[in-house]
Parts: C-alpha cells; sequence; structure tokens
C-alpha cells in the first residue's frame, strides 16, 4: 500500500472532527442518562416493593445479558416502528445508549446506595425525612460521590462503545475514520488515526480515574 | 402503524438454520476468544506483577494498549490495516489462504483484547494474596518462580474465579462485532433474517432469547466452577 | 451536531395549538406532506458509495444522478406546499433503506434501489429512472469471464442487495463452490477486490462502471459476464401515501417531458462512457405523463 500519507488525515480533519464531535456529544448525554436512569433502577431494586425490584432485576439483567449491537438495531428500527414517529439516527442511538448503559450505571449505584451505612439512614428516618428527603440528602450524594472513579470508568467505556454506531451508518469518529479510508483507499493510515485518537481520550481519562482513587483514598 | 405478527419464520427450515448456524459461530468465537484471552491475560497479569522493571513495564503497556482502544477500532486494524502492512506475501496469505480469515481475524481480536481484562484481574487477585503469605514463602527461601508456583498463582486464581464470570459473559457479547468484519454470527444472522422477511420484531426476539440462554448456560457453568474452587473460610483482602 | 429534534416538536406545538402560520390548512394535508409541512424539513436517504447515483464527493457531501432527480421532487413540494423547505440528509445502506423508510426516518430514499414487488410489501416506488442488471467486476488478469469461472475463487457480495441474491441463486443453479464475503456496501466491496481479498465483486453493472471510475486503477479492472438480473432503479417513497407519490410522479413527469432528463442524465454517465439505452428511454417516455 505504499508508503504513511500523514496528508490524508490532515485533508479530511474537519469531517474527522465532526465525527468525534458527535462521538463526545453521545457519550456525555448518554452519561447523563444512563445514571439517572441507573439510579432509579437501583433505587427500584432496593425500594423492598417486590414486584418493582423483580421488574427492574429482570431488566439489568436482560440487558446484560443482551450485546449493544443487538440493542442498537432493536432500538434503531423498532422503536420509530412503535411509536410511529420517526425520532432521527441520532436520538434513536442516544435511546439505545441510555437503555443499555443504565443497566451498567443501575450495578454500579446499587453498589454506592449500599456502602451509605444503614445507621444514616435510620437517624434520616428518625429526623422526620420522607423517602425521596432521605435519598436526596443523605444516601446519593454519598454514593454518587463513593462511586465516582467507577463512575467515569463506564464512561470511558462508554465512550469506546460508542463506536459501534459504525453499524447503522451513524457519522461518529469511527464512521468518518471508515468512510475516508475507503473512499481514500487509505485503511491503514485512517484506523491507526483513529485508535490512536480513542487511546489518547480514555489513556488520559484512565490516569484521571487514578488519580481521583488516589485522593480518595488518602 | 400496523405490524402483521407472524413467529412462523422462525420455524421456517431457511431461517431457522440460518439462526442455527448464526449461534454456531457466536459459540465457537467466544469459546476460542476466550482461550486466547485466558493464556494470554494470565502471563500479562503475572507479568505486570513480576519484580523485573523491563516486563512489568511491557506488561502494563499492552493492558493500557488493548483497554484503551475500542474493540471495533482494533477488529478492523486487524482486518484490514494489518495485512496492508505487512510485507505483500504475507499480507496475501492473510486475506486469501488463512483457513476462514474472517474467523480468525475475529477470534485474535476478541482474544486479545479480552486478554488486558482479564490481565488486570489476574493481577488483583495476585495483589490480593497477603503480603505476609508472599513473604513467609520468600522466607522459607524459595526463588520468585517457587512463590509463584506454590503460592501466588493457585491463591489468586481461586480468588479471581467469581470476577472472570462476567468477562466470560462479555466475551459472548462481544463476539457479535464479528459482524463488523462480514462473519454471519447471531446478530447478523437474525438482522438478516429480518431483512429478508421484514419481520424485525420476531428476528431480534429470537436474537435476544439465544443471548439470555447463553448467558443463562454460561452463569451456571460458572457458579459450578466456583463453587469448586472457592477457598473454604478464605476471605482475601480484595473481596 | 444539531438539534433539530427539538425545533421539530416545538413547530408540532405550535402546529397542534393552532398557532403555526401553516396550521389554518395543515389540515388538508396528510402523511409525508404534511409533516414536511410541521416540520419544514425534508429527510432524504442517500448512499455512500453507488456512484453515480447517490455517494459522497470530496467534500462527504452526497450528490449524484438520483440526488438531482430528488431535489427537482423537493422542488415540486415546495411548489404544492407554498414554502421553501429545508433537505436532510440521512446516510443509508442496503439493509438499512428499507427499514428506515418503512418507520418513517427517511422520507425520500435517493440511491440506486430496484424496484421489486418483494419490497413493495414494505416501500412504494416512484416511476424507473434507471435500468440495469447483476454483472461482475473482476481485475483482468483473473481469467473470469462469466459466472461458471468463480468455482473454487472469492466473490464479494453487499448483504441486502438484489445482486447478492441474483449472485449465489446462479452459483447454487450451476452448483459452484464459490467462497462469499459478505460485505456492507459498495465501497467496501470495491476495497476487498482492490486489496485482493476477492477475486470478484458483484452488483448493478452500471455502479460497477462507477467503481471503476472512482478507482485509482481503473485500467486493471473489467466489468464481465451476462446479465444475472433484471434491475430497474427508482425513487423509494412510503406505502399507502398516494398524495406524496403524486408530487414525486409528478416532478419527474415534468423532468421526462421537458427532456430536462437528457441533461441530468449526460451529466453524471456521460463520463463514464454509458449512453442511455433504448429501454432506459421507453422508460422515460413512459414516465412522461401529460399533466
Amino acid at each position: 500500500m505504499g508508503d504513511f500519507d500523514f496528508g490524508v488525515i490532515l485533508n479530511n480533519l474537519p469531517f474527522l472532527w465532526q465525527g468525534l464531535q458527535l462521538s463526545l456529544w453521545l457519550t456525555f448525554l448518554a452519561v447523563l442518562g444512563g445514571i439517572a436512569l441507573g439510579t432509579l433502577l437501583a433505587l427500584a431494586r432496593l425500594s423492598g416493593i417486590k414486584p418493582l425490584a423483580f421488574l427492574a432485576a429482570a431488566y439489568v439483567n436482560l440487558i446484560r445479558s443482551v450485546p449493544l449491537i443487538l440493542v442498537i438495531f432493536w432500538f434503531y428500527f423498532l422503536v420509530p416502528l412503535a411509536v410511529g414517529q420517526p425520532i432521527g439516527g441520532f436520538y434513536s442511538a442516544l435511546i439505545a445508549f441510555v437503555m443499555f448503559e443504565a443497566a451498567y450505571y443501575s450495578e454500579i449505584m446499587r453498589a454506592g446506595i449500599q456502602s451509605v451505612r444503614t445507621g444514616q439512614v435510620h437517624a434520616g428516618q428518625a429526623t422526620g425525612l420522607g423517602y425521596w428527603q432521605v435519598q436526596r440528602y443523605i444516601v446519593l450524594p454519598q454514593a454518587f460521590r463513593n462511586m465516582i472513579p467507577i463512575l467515569v470508568t463506564q464512561g470511558i467505556i462508554l465512550f469506546q462503545d460508542t463506536s459501534l454506531v459504525f453499524v447503522v451508518s451513524l457519522r461518529d469518529l469511527m464512521t468518518a475514520s471508515s468512510i475516508v479510508a475507503r473512499t481514500e483507499g487509505r485503511l491503514v493510515e485512517m484506523y491507526l488515526f483513529a485508535a490512536l485518537v480513542y487511546f489518547v481520550i480514555c489513556f488520559a481519562g484512565s490516569l484521571f480515574v487514578r488519580r481521583l482513587q488516589t485522593r480518595m483514598t488518602t | 402503524m400496523n405490524y402483521n405478527w407472524n413467529w412462523s419464520v422462525l420455524w421456517e427450515p431457511e431461517y431457522l438454520g440460518w439462526l442455527l448456524s448464526g449461534l454456531g459461530w457466536t459459540v465457537s468465537v467466544a469459546l476460542c476468544a476466550w482461550g486466547i484471552a485466558m493464556v494470554v491475560g494470565a502471563l500479562v497479569g503475572v507479568g505486570r506483577t513480576l519484580p523485573n522493571r523491563l516486563v512489568s513495564t511491557l506488561c502494563t503497556a499492552y493492558v493500557e494498549l488493548f483497554r484503551n482502544v475500542p474493540l471495533l477500532v482494533q477488529m478492523f486494524i486487524w482486518y484490514f490495516a494489518v495485512p496492508e502492512m505487512l510485507p505483500e506475501d504475507a499480507g496475501r496469505w492473510m486475506k486469501r489462504e488463512m483457513p476462514q480469515p474472517e474467523f480468525v481475524t475475529a477470534v485474535v481480536a476478541l482474544g486479545l483484547y479480552t486478554a488486558s481484562r482479564v490481565a488486570e484481574q489476574v493481577r488483583a487477585g495476585i495483589e490480593a494474596v497477603p503480603t505476609g503469605l508472599k513473604s513467609a514463602a520468600t522466607a522459607q527461601g524459595m526463588g520468585v518462580a517457587q512463590v509463584y508456583r506454590y503460592v501466588l498463582l493457585p491463591i489468586s486464581f481461586r480468588l479471581i474465579v467469581p470476577p472472570m464470570t462476567s468477562e466470560f459473559l462479555t466475551v459472548f457479547k462481544n463476539s457479535s462485532l464479528a459482524l463488523t468484519i462480514g462473519l454471519l454470527e447471531l446478530t447478523a444472522q437474525s438482522q438478516q433474517i429480518a431483512e429478508y422477511t421484514f419481520q424485525s420484531f420476531e428476528a431480534y426476539t429470537a436474537a435476544t432469547v439465544i443471548y439470555v440462554l447463553i448467558a443463562l448456560c454460561a452463569t451456571i457453568v460458572m457458579t459450578v466452577v466456583e463453587r469448586y474452587t472457592r477457598i473454604p473460610g478464605y476471605v482475601g483482602k480484595g473481596n | 451536531m444539531d438539534f433539530k429534534f427539538a425545533r421539530r416538536l416545538l413547530a408540532i406545538a405550535a402546529v397542534t395549538t393552532g398557532l403555526g402560520p401553516a396550521a389554518l390548512w395543515a389540515q388538508d394535508l396528510t402523511g409525508t406532506l404534511a409533516k414536511i409541512n410541521d416540520s419544514g424539513e425534508i429527510v432524504i436517504g442517500h448512499r455512500e458509495s453507488s456512484v453515480p447515483f447517490s455517494y459522497l464527493n470530496d467534500q462527504q457531501q452526497p450528490e449524484g444522478y438520483s440526488i438531482d432527480l430528488c431535489m427537482k421532487v423537493v422542488e415540486e413540494v415546495e411548489k404544492t406546499l407554498g414554502k421553501e423547505i429545508e433537505v436532510r440528509y440521512v446516510p443509508v445502506n442496503p439493509k438499512t433503506r428499507i427499514a428506515l423508510m418503512a418507520n418513517g426516518t427517511i422520507d425520500l430514499e435517493c440511491g440506486s434501489t430496484t424496484n421489486n414487488l418483494t419490497r413493495q410489501q414494505q416501500v412504494e416506488y416512484l416511476p424507473v429512472t434507471f435500468v440495469t442488471g447483476t454483472k461482475i467486476l473482476t481485475r483482468k488478469d483473473s481469467g473470469i469471464t462469466s459466472v461458471a469461472d468463480l468455482d473454487g475463487k472469492a466473490i464479494a457480495l453487499a448483504q441486502g442487495t438484489t445482486n447478492e441474491r441474483a449472485v449465489m441463486a446462479a452459483v447454487d443453479a450451476l452448483g459452484l463452490d464459490v467462497k462469499i464475503l459478505p460485505v456492507r456496501d459498495h465501497a467496501e466491496g470495491m476495497l476487498s477486490l482492490e486489496t485482493d481479498r476477492v477475486d470478484a465483486y458483484s452488483t448493478d453493472h452500471i455502479l460497477l462502471h462507477g467503481l471503476i471510475a472512482k478507482s485509482k486503477t481503473p485500467d486493471e479492472f473489467a466489468v464481465v459476464g451476462d446479465f444475472l438480473s433484471f434491475d430497474p432503479y427508482a425513487l423509494m417513497v412510503r406505502r399507502d401515501d398516494s398524495a406524496f407519490e403524486l408530487v414525486g410522479k409528478t416532478a419527474l413527469a415534468n423532468v421526462f417531458r421537458s427532456g430536462e432528463i437528457d441533461q441530468i442524465y449526460a451529466k453524471w454517465f456521460d463520463p463514464l462512457g454509458v449512453p442511455a439505452d433504448p429501454l432506459l428511454k421507453a422508460a422515460f417516455q413512459l414516465g412522461a405523463l401529460p399533466e
């Protein structure tokens, strides 16, 4: 295939940058949505209301045994059909990621909630706080803080997972690199470049997590 | 919007055959990749804990490299980029003469990626063994190899069985990425059925149910393994 | 990054509450036209590598013969609605195009899609805009001149195309041992051929000529064999939406009748050296319905 051609990367930099922006946006929104829905799922599982806990557990276990690609296919093609209203590729993918990652975030949040000692919950109830007040002011703030490193780590995994929108041609960094690779016939350059970008971002993220962890333990 | 339910398409010999063949590929890719991941992951994980600076740095680099690049990108690099980077004969061999190129590529990519995750578990397991045991073994006059052979590895390998269960499940799920390089595994076959019959709900449901069954089987197997490998009365530091 | 979804919601809200300017006569519109009127945009599904019908140019923008024809349809829609509409492009591939049309993600598909009866169970088509069929693309020195020569060789086929089924049927009929590599689209198929992963790639003959023209080494490749299938191309629209279909038919009839089609055809096919064959010219004439 001849020598390395950096020109192809430079020429297509704006296009690739748009792709990276989409990847980052998707990650950011999916992390927010995933944590929100995941927290609700975790609360449902720990609520003590049997049917609710069962449904939440069933959902989490179902999603955790299915590949993300299949979940993307499910949502991408079938949600608009079921809803009867097209919502566009980006939002279909976003919903798929939120629903998928929520199962993983709920496990993290469950551990986080359980890490808050029950004595504090009782103390809160004794002072007359209701269920949501106890969660809002006592349990969840601590659960979040205890779990920040793991939540960020899951965010890094989610960022890597967003590359899978390739299967539905949504134009993220991976798809953009692939389009350039194919149209320009520069496979080696483009895929190694994509790998480098993902690596730098994810590695920086994991160094950040490590700093968080040492700060929290000391 | 109205949808015509037709579950019977799943029992038509042609489509049922596709599903079964997809299941076969999914299981083959996952198990072969798991084999690679166990061997490479154990070596790299042990390597990271060795006193030798060079070895541990190399092993750390391996883990960081393979863990921080999305599996899809790795899969594409192995499939599309590597043959072009090799000398022409070797590249051509990879693309044409190598038996089942898509399968082998998927197994290698998934295996080496999973190895980095297994290595992390192995390292955590070794570090979870109380340092007192290691010191005691060293005091007995054991060399590094003996300490690993008789003390660290037997304990740590049994300690990490529970976390490995989820890695084992993950390898089945991640095998679906092989569809991006043209391997018609379970997810790809279900999509193909959806496209041929336009019965998307039924096709995706079939694949979902099969994946749940795989997860159940894998969990049962690992529970049995866990029961046999549990160290009675032992609570490791890391657990 | 755009957030047209939110804007569309606002537009829908405005219309349903009677605040929108279009609200007065929006009730006369149905289906796709109503949707376009409400949102102010039409969503066009395009291909990434169907040269010269619908593909990404150097600026990664879709262009081609089908895109030009679709722009005529868009103009007709604007005339019908009496206002300007925005065009939004969504990339589709052979595996996704029908599903995305059926589930309402795209309003008009401008690619290189064969009109056949099986697909008409899911989608509807505008009049035929091109006529082609399955052929085989291979290296000139490969020794392959027809399907029969594929025995023991490898061929790439794009999943979800009529060509995939045509080649598989031909291979089965002849009892050949052929390794089939499923690929996502024409670019990936061509790539497999260029990087020597396969001996041949098969799709509609006109697309194969397009792939050769776009290739860096066009002299190395040749299109061989007889037609393995009959593939009349048409723009795809949603099923059971005759109002929108009529707008599309009107737009195409005007283009066919006025002779504008000849310029559009020449613009995209002359560079490939492919003149319109009599069958296609007849199709244009049949599509040129009077007012």
